[in-house]
């Protein structure tokens, strides 16, 4: 009896402590919410315009964010449309070209992926600005800024591209190679096509995780707070400001940057959203 | 071969030598500018001048007080919140959908709203201050969804053969948790453990407003201390002259996270071998 009724204990502590553990990954979300709307909402209830504004001068109480949302926006559109074409070809190029060559590179790959974004940011200071300054100067720039960070997520754009393919059946293979497709061909046709939507709900998280990089972004941008016009003005993102201007900001000027950070998490719900939609059709269409 | 074919290999080894190179060019610049400052002097004095001479010693330490608090949390909670999800949320339900999207979320979660929020909450409302504490809190929040998804894995991948041998044995939940579950996939959790050590090792804007920067050794947890990825950024943009001792770091660094990477693959082989 008395083992029997310890067990029953055991296990039913067991369930409780396991339920609230579940519980706490929901609080901690909700937690991370919570606080950046309080911290922000008073005051994006009071300038919500003010903020779409392009002056940041927050001596000046002038919170305009548009330049920086500009800036985020536009060095994560770079470096996607540099680094997702080029994953997408090498993931399929190892698959269906050079077979051998896979393994080594995947876990070449499954290394960098790994590799801190502060070494990435040191590389980009120590290789690509002095380049591009006697190109173009200053060499801080946005051209810096995405070819970082095009690095940096091109490993993971390439292993989400090398798993969508793997879920091909690999019937569509051999049904090509019966109609003597050329490779090319069945990957144009055939194996991008099925597996395009799986890719490309990769590289919308891909997309999300270089908005949200501060380190890179902070080390090679240059950080001027300006619409940029050319390929090589310096830009600033909205999480190089947070990162730069938090350890001294008081007041409005604190607050201001909550909502820059509630703004950066509503952007990536957006896009996970979007990816969860995107992998969803595939389901239904397989 | 038709021509597309042989363009299409051609264009392709150009690729990956266009990622190649930049890899190369990585390791080659951090070995140009950090190499000549490595020594076992480096890694046991302490940084002097802000960084410019001297060593790394109390940075590895606070790192791995950090780690340590890093760990202590997320472990546990990972590891309870992976049982869960394993053993009482069956799987295509509400609430596993429900309880799926916000580990995607957690994880997409930019680390710099970690840092806010850490720098808010553990910092300022719970009253921690910029410490070591602080600082492994929100990073253990940040490396949870990581740690959870490769535990659930780890717990999903035994076979279900060993569950209904334990229940036709009439095993209670606890035994055959702690007896059977948590030992077979001991592997896969450990990988789990390892992956969340290089996630958090290699994140510096959570640490940016929460661990701080300070450059003594800790005295204690509640003292503020810099990681050595806050380190590199701290030399490598804000001391004139850092740049070789910021290199070095970066290559001791990145010499610990490939030691994580080839215990992951020392740790997932045996176990492919016997699936296979």
């Amino acid at each position: 009896m008395i083992t029997i009724s310890s067990r029953f204990h055991a296990d039913s502590l067991l369930t409780w402590l396991l339920r609230l553990t579940g519980a706490a990954a929901v609080l901690v979300l909700g937690g991370i919410i919570a606080v950046l709307l309080i911290q922000s909402a008073p005051f994006m209830l009071e300038h919500s315009l003010a903020l779409w504004r392009n002056d940041w001068q927050p001596g000046q109480a002038r919170y305009g964010m548009a330049a920086m949302i500009a800036g985020s926006i536009m060095v994560s559109v770079l470096a996607l449309v540099i680094a997702g074409p080029a994953a997408v070809l090498l993931a399929a190029w190892l698959r269906y070209f050079a077979p051998l060559a896979r393994r080594p590179v995947l876990a070449l790959v499954e290394l960098m992926a790994g590799i801190p974004s502060v070494v990435y940011g040191l590389w980009g200071m120590l290789v690509l600005v002095p380049r591009i300054n006697q190109w173009a100067p200053p060499g801080a720039s946005w051209l810096a800024a995405s070819l970082v960070l095009a690095l940096m997520i091109l490993p993971l754009a390439l292993l989400v591209t090398d798993t969508a393919l793997g879920q091909l059946p690999g019937r569509y293979l051999q049904a090509g190679q019966a109609l003597s497709l050329s490779r090319v061909g069945m990957l144009r046709r055939v194996l991008l096509p099925q597996a395009g939507p799986a890719i490309v709900s990769g590289l919308v998280l891909q997309f999300g995780r270089a908005l949200g990089e501060t380190m890179a972004v902070l080390m090679v941008a240059g950080n001027v707070v300006r619409w940029p016009t050319s390929l090589f003005d310096p830009v600033r993102t909205l999480t190089a400001n947070i990162a730069l201007e938090m350890a001294y900001a008081t007041g409005d000027h604190r607050v201001a940057l909550f909502a820059s950070g509630l703004l950066l998490l509503l952007v990536t719900a957006v896009l996970l959203a979007l990816s969860w939609r995107l992998r969803g059709e595939r389901h239904e269409m397989a | 071969m038709r021509w597309p074919d042989r363009l299409a290999g051609v264009i392709g080894a150009l690729l990956l030598l266009a990622v190649l190179v930049p890899m190369g060019l990585m390791l080659w610049s951090l070995l140009e500018q950090g190499a000549g400052v490595i020594s076992v002097d480096f890694l046991l004095d302490d940084p002097r001048q802000a960084g410019r001479a001297g060593g790394i010693a109390a940075l590895l330490v606070s790192t791995g007080w950090i780690l340590a608090v890093c760990l202590l949390v997320a472990v546990p909670m990972g590891l309870g919140c992976a049982l869960y999800l394993s053993e009482q949320v069956p799987a295509g339900t509400r609430r596993a959908q429900w309880l799926g999207g916000t580990l995607d979320m957690l994880a997409a979660v930019p680390s710099i709203v970690y840092g806010l929020f850490g720098y808010q909450f553990f910092a300022i409302s719970l009253g921690l201050g910029f410490s070591l504490l602080s600082g492994g809190l929100a990073l253990a929040l940040m490396v949870l969804p990581l740690m959870i998804r490769s535990a659930e894995q780890a717990l999903r991948a035994v076979p279900l053969s060993y569950r209904q041998a334990g229940e036709s044995l009439s095993i209670s939940r606890w035994g055959w948790v702690r007896r059977i579950l948590i030992p077979q996939a001991a592997p896969g959790i450990a990988v789990g453990i390892i992956l969340s050590i290089g996630r958090a090792l290699a994140e510096t804007a959570v640490l940016l407003f929460t661990a701080g920067y300070v450059l003594r050794q800790p005295d204690s947890l509640l003292d503020s201390g810099r990681a050595l990825s806050v380190h590199i950024y701290d030399l490598a943009m804000n001391v004139p002259g850092g740049m070789p001792r910021a290199a070095a770091t970066g290559l001791v660094l990145v010499a610990i996270l490939i030691v994580l990477n080839l215990s992951v693959r020392r740790l997932l082989r045996p176990a492919q071998g016997a699936w296979q």
